[in-house]
């Protein structure tokens, strides 16, 4: 049975794209089908974060509009066969995302793959609320900061009553990713910690992703972090998420940027 | 908080106070999108019936606060006893509606 699941936050540049790619990747690393959808509808970056963006051909509306078919606008990862990209158009209008055309493109991938994986655009507008409209799960992406908690308590709302499965009165799975973490910041009293992000939102905690240089460099090269260097810390964080979304009982650690001088030599050598 | 435990503690717990006051009320305002806006028509409109005012001149302020909020509003009423061809002069009506205003105490926290 195929999952549908929503990467949301509200707020912009809290990294959504970066997280749907890395847990894409995670969850297909087994050889579990996966498809990411970019619903960015005019600033498309999935493709770019994938580094898929010289293959693009077809999109999305491209396939709303009948102008392709579904298998002519999948892109399959170079690295791992198993995940799939099908890209948003970047310069069509938006209104061409359709309701019905979302969910018929839906429909079709969950024939297909395991996990359909939606990376919404920021904000609250048509591309936001499609994105979301048939999700069986959503992964809300929240910087420890007093804005990106306050737009994910919006989208949290919206999860709650604008989604198909909260239209028919069952509840939608929410799941909390805490991204760009820094366990030292906290200690020093200057960032909001896991505790206060989660009595404020009130939400099962999916992962702690700790800010890293890895998490740039790896968008630098076009490549999922979670590929790109997978015993990175947030690799690691994206790879226990990814199992935890499939049911496994991981615990939760917070990562810490301490790193060990043997790591740290290695680390300068291989850059 | 003093500046003192400011600078001791970080601002992470100003933060954390801030958004939990903030979404208590957000949350609450989902059965009330536009409450200040209703207030202020019909607070207009209650004064209006007994003195001629001008609905701009009436200022309508809110302070969502942790346990009470506050509302305070600020009406100038023209004086009758304008002199001729000058600009009306105005008397000031204030209401201080204080504390627990509309339910809001504690509301949600």
């Amino acid at each position: 049975m195929a999952q549908v699941l929503v990467v949301t936050s509200g707020k912009g540049g809290v990294g959504k794209t970066t997280s749907t790619a890395a847990l894409g990747a995670a969850l297909a690393h087994d050889g579990t089908k996966v498809v990411v959808i970019d619903f960015d509808v005019g600033l498309r970056n999935l493709d770019l974060v994938m580094g898929a963006e010289r293959r693009v051909v077809f999109d999305l509306i491209n396939v709303i509009n009948g102008v392709a078919k579904l298998p002519q606008a999948l892109i399959r990862d170079k690295r791992l066969e198993s995940l799939h990209l099908l890209p948003a158009s970047q310069t069509r209008d938006k209104d061409a995302l359709t309701e019905d055309g979302v969910a018929k493109v839906i429909d079709e991938l969950r024939e297909k793959f395991d996990w359909i994986i939606c990376d919404s655009p920021a904000g609250i507008e048509r591309g936001a609320t499609l994105a979301m409209r048939y999700a069986d799960a959503a992964i809300i992406v929240t910087n420890p900061e007093v804005s990106s908690v306050r737009d994910s308590d919006r989208i949290i709302g919206l999860l709650d009553s604008k989604t198909v499965k909260a239209e028919r009165g069952e509840r939608i799975d929410k799941h909390l990713l805490i991204t760009r973490y820094s366990s030292s910041r906290v200690a020093r009293g200057e960032m909001l910690s896991i505790d206060d992000v989660l009595e404020i939102l009130a939400t099962p905690l999916l992962g702690i992703i700790p800010e890293s240089q890895e998490v740039l460099r790896a968008s630098n090269v076009g490549s999922p972090v979670t590929l790109s260097n997978p015993l990175s810390a947030p690799a690691r964080a994206y790879f226990d998420a990814a199992r935890r979304l499939k049911g496994e009982q991981v615990s939760m650690s917070v990562p810490s940027e301490n790193r060990g001088i043997f790591n740290r030599l290695f680390a300068r050598k291989a850059a | 908080m003093s500046l003192f435990n400011f600078f001791r503690r970080g601002s992470a717990p100003i933060a954390r106070e801030r958004l939990q006051i903030l979404l208590a009320h957000e949350r609450n305002a989902g059965s009330h999108p536009d409450l200040l806006g209703v207030l202020r028509e019909e607070i207009i409109a209650v004064i209006g019936r007994h003195v001629a005012i001008d609905p701009d001149r009436v200022q309508i302020k809110m302070d969502r606060g942790k346990s009470v909020s506050t509302l305070a509003v600020d009406i100038e009423i023209p004086n009758r006893d304008q002199p001729s061809g000058g600009a009306p002069r105005y008397s000031k009506l204030t209401f201080d509606a204080g504390r627990d205003v509309l339910g809001m105490r504690g509301s949600g926290i």
